[in-house]
């Protein structure tokens, strides 16, 4: 009944080649755009947008970047936390050296320079593969991490070695600083993440996105029938890096106002996002966005119940989480190693089906 | 003498001692990577739940205290007894390989076949899963380990090296004792792995998963028992360093820092663990003295081993001693 190809008839390939090719999946992307710019930016506060929204919004676009790198690519890289903190001390130089353009374009700016930092990090990626690469990118995350706490031009030598974001305005509105209203953050945040999905979304399906696969799946056989692998493993590193880059600009610019970086973008930040990656599914935009919104919710919600229902301490709360964290991971891994998006791949199927199955 | 050798000299001779400990935390992901071709992340959290263990059985702490009086509302902290060192060790040991076979059972047994990605993931959940399993069951704060184990100055080498140079070197009698029981942990599992029946199947395995299958070797035997061996190494590596600086969270980091040593000596090498160990601690602390303090603002050991591993591997993929990779389309 849903998901349905019958009757829908394609007279032109512009038709049968865009993005949703079935209607209501098409229905579907245009309500939720409905609903996240007309209808959620009512009824939001400052409590949703700290705690779930903005965060969702930025780790989406984090999880999109890695899961290019990770999932398409199939170049494993732990060093996502070292180029969000990239993204973020590059938009606070912008800010304070540039003050007069527009933050929009200083994302964008940002974003740039952390894809030539990612290119210079995925070059080893050429000689070493595998885990040897996993561990490598560790270099990057440990040594930008140190770079940015032990050279004080990139904090403008400010006395507690903290960036602090100043006030920035997108058409008069604030969205940076202590003045910003909770709907313009959300709005700013989400206007940059459809951006980048439509971005992402159309690279890997086009040659891009093709030879990223082919790559990931084998890269000797790829290298044979014509992938060139130094511009295709190290546009994945740019690319990967690029989303990083703002997604790191947004969470220090918008979200969080002040900044430290081995505390905000430290190896923990790494895990989380590769995270969000696996348990969204490998190789699927959507599944950035299922992993980004599960691993942001999830502790809200445990928060909510051990702490808030049960009455339990706030530190066994957080231990408890990790466990289920944890144990979900490897719960997933073993039932379903393609992660959200697989599950919803099926329940598509199911409903294309529905409701006469045979 | 001039100063800056001497202080070379002893900076070299203290990162040998530190190598050796980076060294017994790169066995256990070695054992592991070649039985099972799993690279277990979770190893730096196995020591520390190991050390966690054992400082719980030593002290008689309640197992899940908190959260038995989170549910309940008592107050239980502690048993009235204490056990004796070698006592806690060995029930230490005990729970490793309770804990081995359990993630025998209820992980591995089903992600086998899946890609080396997938299970490399699931390691890092076991670390999340054991992280916060430690802290429920033994409580969070940070825990003192004394196993009697010798610690400070070692006074002889301090007096002797006064004598030669006129000024005495600082080596903690600890890495000393760590030192020689590396060696020890070394020269046991060589020759458990050369003589033991058990331990030339498990070469076997390492070899050839499919061919050791054919013979009749018990893969899921072998796993137990590589997974137990890890965790008993884990818990020396505990011991040591949680003699030296605490059972706390940190402890879990140090599988951080024999990722490098890993890179550096090869995947597959148990004298790749050791030889690269020591590299990457002498390398460390020579940096940090004669580059990393003076010019570059200090702390330049938190990514040191990483860029030294880093650099050395583009020019040999497989580090120092691992077996040659070899494509085939």
């Amino acid at each position: 009944m849903f998901y349905r190809e019958a009757g829908d008839f394609k007279t032109s390939y512009r038709e049968d080649s865009q993005t949703f090719p079935i209607k209501f999946d098409r229905l579907r992307y245009y309500a939720v755009l409905a609903v996240a710019f007309g209808i959620v930016p009512l009824f939001i506060n400052d409590y949703w947008a700290n705690a779930v929204a903005v965060p969702f919004l930025i780790y989406a676009i984090a999880a999109i970047g890695l899961n290019i790198l990770v999932g398409y690519a199939g170049q494993v890289s732990l060093g996502t936390g070292g180029f969000m903190a990239v993204g973020a001390y590059a938009v606070y130089k912008l800010m304070t050296a540039f003050p007069d353009i527009n933050i929009f374009f200083h994302v964008i700016i940002a974003g740039f320079i952390t894809a030539a930092v990612g290119v210079i990090f995925g070059l080893p990626s050429l000689r070493i593969k595998g885990f040897y690469l996993a561990v490598a990118t560790l270099a990057a995350q440990f040594f930008l991490v140190w770079l940015f706490n032990k050279v004080p031009w990139f904090y403008n030598y400010s006395a507690s070695g903290q960036i602090n974001a100043p006030e920035r305005t997108v058409f008069g509105v604030f969205v940076t600083g202590a003045q910003t209203s909770a709907m313009a953050k959300y709005m700013f945040c989400l206007v940059v993440l459809t951006l980048v999905a439509l971005v992402a979304r159309n690279l890997t399906r086009g040659t891009v996105g093709r030879k990223w696969m082919a790559i990931r799946d084998m890269d000797i056989a790829a290298e044979i029938i014509g992938v060139n692998p130094l511009t295709t493993k190290l546009s994945a590193f740019a690319v990967s890096s690029f989303f990083i880059g703002i997604a790191g600009a947004l969470f220090f610019a918008v979200y969080l106002g002040a900044a430290e970086v081995g505390e905000a973008f430290g190896i923990q930040k790494s895990f989380l996002i590769l995270f969000m990656v696996i348990i969204g599914g490998l190789g699927s935009i959507f599944g950035s966005f299922a992993g980004a919104a599960f691993l942001v919710l999830l502790p809200v919600f445990l928060k909510n119940v051990l702490v808030g229902t049960l009455g339990w301490p706030t530190d066994l709360a957080a231990h408890i989480e990790l466990m289920i964290v944890g144990g979900l991971i490897v719960a997933f891994l073993i039932a379903e190693p393609h992660g959200l998006a697989q599950l919803w791949r099926v329940a598509k199927e199911k409903l294309r089906l529905w409701p006469f199955p045979h | 003498m001039p100063d800056i050798v001497l202080y070379a000299a002893e900076v070299t001779l203290n990162g040998l001692m530190a190598g050796v400990l980076y060294a017994l935390v790169a066995l256990g992901f070695v054992l592991i990577f070649k039985a099972s071709g799993i690279f277990n992340y979770a190893q730096g959290v196995l020591a520390l739940f190991a050390a966690l263990t054992l400082v719980g059985i030593q002290k008689g702490q309640v197992p899940f205290a908190h959260l038995i009086n989170a549910m309940t509302g008592n107050h239980y902290t502690n048993f009235p007894w204490e056990v004796p060192a070698i006592v806690a060790i060995l029930l230490a040991a005990a729970v490793m390989v309770v804990l081995a076979i359990i993630i025998e059972k209820v992980v591995l047994k089903h992600l086998v076949n899946q890609a080396p990605i997938i299970l490399f993931m699931a390691t890092i959940g076991m670390a999340y899963f054991l992280e916060g399993f430690g802290d429920v069951m033994w409580g969070s704060d940070i825990k003192t380990l004394d196993v009697g184990l010798p610690q400070g100055i070692n006074d002889t080498i301090d007096t002797v090296t006064f004598n030669m140079f006129g000024y005495g070197f600082f080596i903690d009698n600890l890495d000393i004792v760590a030192a020689i029981v590396a060696v020890l942990l070394v020269s046991a599992l060589t020759v458990f792995s050369q003589y033991s029946k058990q331990g030339r199947a498990l070469r076997a395995v390492a070899d050839d998963h499919q061919a050791a299958l054919s013979v009749g070797i018990s893969l899921r035997f072998i796993w137990i028992l590589v997974w137990s061996i890890a965790g008993f190494v884990a818990l020396v590596a505990g011991i040591m360093w949680g003699s030296k600086s605490g059972v706390q969270f940190s402890l879990s980091l140090i599988a951080l820092k024999a990722l490098p040593v890993l890179m550096l000596g090869g995947f597959t090498s148990i004298p790749g663990a050791i030889v690269g160990g020591l590299i990457i601690g002498v390398g460390e602390k020579l940096f940090e003295l004669l580059i990393g303090a003076p010019f570059l603002g200090g702390a330049t050991e938190n990514w040191f081993a990483y860029v030294l591993a880093l650099v050395f591997l583009v020019f040999r993929p497989q580090g120092l001693f691992g077996e040659k990779i070899i494509e085939r389309v």
